[in-house]
């Protein structure tokens, strides 16, 4: 629900005591009121304590002018995290009329000493959203993502841009890219979903595809969550069987002594489909079915051995009386 | 490629037991450190930060170590003119602050010391035409948001007031495909929005849109051989984590599914044994939103000497008896 860490302000060899700035002379600064308690001896920094004192004193005046404008950036500077900061300062950006392409270039540097914040974040899309201008925002968010592929507001924000203007061209060659250069990113492949969702849907063409895509992935890294979740978010709306090659995929790995997890319940899964779809030989695919279970519960995958349990249990359940009837 | 996975060792000299009375020290000491540096950055935080603290205490049962009449007077300042509550004096309302808020003003049963009326219309006038909602006036959208503007009507009685088919229709529409949930449609599934999210279709008694196998296998996927719970494929084990995958886990109905024994120990060494308090991770730094969340996530584990937490809203479930709030849980 909030960050986990508070960033640390950044230190400012060349500050000047606002009490030593003649343009502030007029200004009465406010104290922090701090709430319950009888406030203390306030030790923090001195120059913490007067920037956020002007600061209440400028939004208490409703002042929206250049020196204003230039206060919040130190106040931003001392805690970007504070979103009242940034609030203020977009009012009085409106209020001046100021230039948005140096509003933009200044929150970049920003955003890159602070990738992990939220109020950053959002300050730079509501500039993009009032400059209408898209132009650096995929070359932008590229270089956060090349500090730490998986920064989840980077994606946001990524996923904002294109949609909001329709920049889903070259993205997919992007995603391609970052899967390539580590293929667990679990981003770029939820990106690569969102992408091919809201362009080209997942045709049946489209799907053959994405089936070997993911395939050649899994190869490579048979224990990789991301790729075989992708793979079986691709055949979400259709049966497993509709695409011939997935369980022999699965056959062909697990033949090779590979006892990944995700590997096996994918074979629970066709498994289950072909017990749902009434195929024959009923009772030997709920044995194998079984029997994969308890190898996962007893052997490869302990910590989940519940589940496991369970999904034995409710195969059973679903499956098993009707075997009993059958032989 | 081989198949090792991020994790952390839990160091062997780490806690192996609950140190009850320290946290309560812990969080009373740092209400009152006011001087501190770390204080005074987290004031845009403050009302959240008093709803973990206090709601630890009320956890671990010392809600009176606190003064009452202090926090609810701080609380009643942080009411702006257009209903919602700022984080601290002379900020900015958001929904985030403002769902603390009404918690703290629940857990001293003083919720009709505020202008529930004001809260109300606010928190209508942010849900959009597609059923989500602001955070605030500048028009962040989130999962996080839809929860925090149900469980803060929820908490008033009021539900009925929002059009709920188009706020859940929103939220199952961040539904992704492995089954969890992100923060709008289409993004990354993160345990964090899922707790947002489950907990939202929870307080609408629409949980029958979750695919409630496909979720918990996900869920329980999260759990790394240390025993502690992280919020995506690939990332590192965390306190905080642990409690929004175990009270989604919980709320679906599959909390058995995770090696519970596993995670007490994973909770537990994230104690700082001198100071009292949890961190994210074996030996960093505690802080009360972590110290919730551990002691918060022991309780749903089973854990008697804290007292029953509510995994919808994470507050004593003794105190939410009381309401005439329906909680679905499957
Ligand atoms: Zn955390």
């Amino acid at each position: 629900m909030s960050e986990c860490n508070v960033d640390d302000a950044a230190s400012n060899e060349a500050w000047v005591p606002f009490k030593d700035r003649p343009e502030w002379r007029d200004l009465k600064p406010i104290p922090q009121d701090d709430g319950p308690d009888p406030v203390v001896q306030i030790a923090y920094s001195e120059q913490f304590r007067e920037v956020y004192d002007y600061f209440r004193a400028i939004i208490a005046a409703d002042e929206k002018s250049e020196r204003a404008l230039s206060l919040t950036k130190e106040a931003a500077e001392l805690n970007p995290a504070n979103y009242s900061v940034w609030n203020y300062r977009r009012n009085i950006l409106q209020e001046l009329n100021k230039d948005l392409k140096e509003e933009l270039k200044y929150i970049s540097q920003v955003i890159e000493d602070n990738p992990k914040n939220y109020q950053v974040w959002h300050h730079r899309r509501v500039i993009v959203e009032w400059l209408e201008d898209v132009t650096d925002e995929l070359k932008f968010t590229e270089k956060i993502l090349k500090e730490d592929a998986k920064n989840y507001h980077a994606w946001q924000h990524r996923q904002w841009c294109i949609q909001q203007f329709s920049l889903w061209d070259q993205e997919l060659d992007y995603v391609d890219r970052l899967l390539k250069e580590d293929l667990r990113n679990n981003s770029a492949w939820n990106q690569r979903h969102f992408i091919i969702k809201n362009t080209t849907g997942y045709t049946d063409e489209i799907i053959k595809k994405e089936l070997k895509y993911s395939q050649d992935f899994i190869r490579k890294a048979p224990n990789n969550e991301s790729a075989w979740n992708y793979m079986k978010g691709v055949l979400q709306e259709r049966k497993l069987f509709d695409f011939p090659g997935v369980l022999e995929f699965c056959h062909e790995l697990y033949s090779k002594q590979i006892r990944s997890p995700f590997l096996i319940a994918c074979m629970i899964d066709c498994y289950e489909e072909m017990l749902e779809l009434g195929k024959p030989k009923k009772e030997e695919t709920l044995q194998k079915a079984t029997q994969l279970c308890n190898e996962l519960a007893e052997e490869h995958d302990t910590l989940r051995r519940e589940y496991w349990q369970y999904i034995a249990r409710s195969l059973a359940s679903k499956y098993g009386a009707d075997v009993s009837g059958d032989s | 490629m081989g198949t090792s996975v991020k994790d952390i060792v839990i160091p062997s000299n780490a806690p192996k037991s609950l140190l009850l009375l320290k946290h309560a020290d812990y969080i009373v000491s740092y209400g009152e450190k006011k001087d501190d540096y770390e204080y005074v950055m987290t004031e845009y935080l403050r009302m959240n930060g008093m709803y973990w603290g206090l709601t630890s205490l009320a956890l671990v049962g010392h809600l009176d170590k606190m003064n009452r009449s202090e926090v609810i007077e701080f609380v009643l300042k942080c009411q702006q003119d257009c209903g919602g509550f700022s984080c601290s004096i002379g900020h900015d309302p958001h929904l985030l602050s403002t769902l603390s808020a009404i918690q703290i003003l629940t857990l001293y049963d003083a919720v009709e010391s505020v202008n529930t009326d004001a809260v109300v219309r606010w928190i209508k006038s942010l849900q959009q035409t597609d059923g989500s909602f602001y955070g605030d006036k500048w028009g962040e959208v989130d999962t996080r948001f839809s929860f925090c503007a149900v469980a803060c009507l929820a908490l008033l009685g009021r539900l009925d007031e929002i059009n709920v088919d188009k706020a859940v229709e929103f939220v199952v529409s961040c539904m992704n495909f492995d089954g969890a949930f992100g923060c709008r449609p289409g993004s990354e599934s993160h345990s964090g929005q899922v707790y947002c999210c489950v907990g939202m279709l929870s307080l609408a008694g629409r949980l029958h849109h979750v695919n409630a196998d496909q979720l918990g296998w996900w869920l329980c996927e999260r759990q790394l051989p240390s025993g502690g719970l992280n919020g995506r494929p690939e990332k590192l084990p965390d306190v905080c984590y642990s409690w929004w995958v175990l009270a989604s886990l919980k709320i679906i109905g599959r909390l058995h599914w995770i090696d519970k024994n596993k995670l007490v120990e994973f909770i537990l060494a994230c104690q700082d044994e001198e100071t009292g308090g949890f961190a994210d991770r074996p030996g960093d730094m505690v802080d009360p939103f972590h110290t919730l969340f551990g002691l918060a996530g022991l309780s749903l584990l089973g854990d008697t000497t804290v007292k029953a937490v509510n995994p919808v809203l994470c507050m004593p479930e003794e105190l939410l008896k009381k309401s005439k709030i329906q909680f679905q849980y499957l």
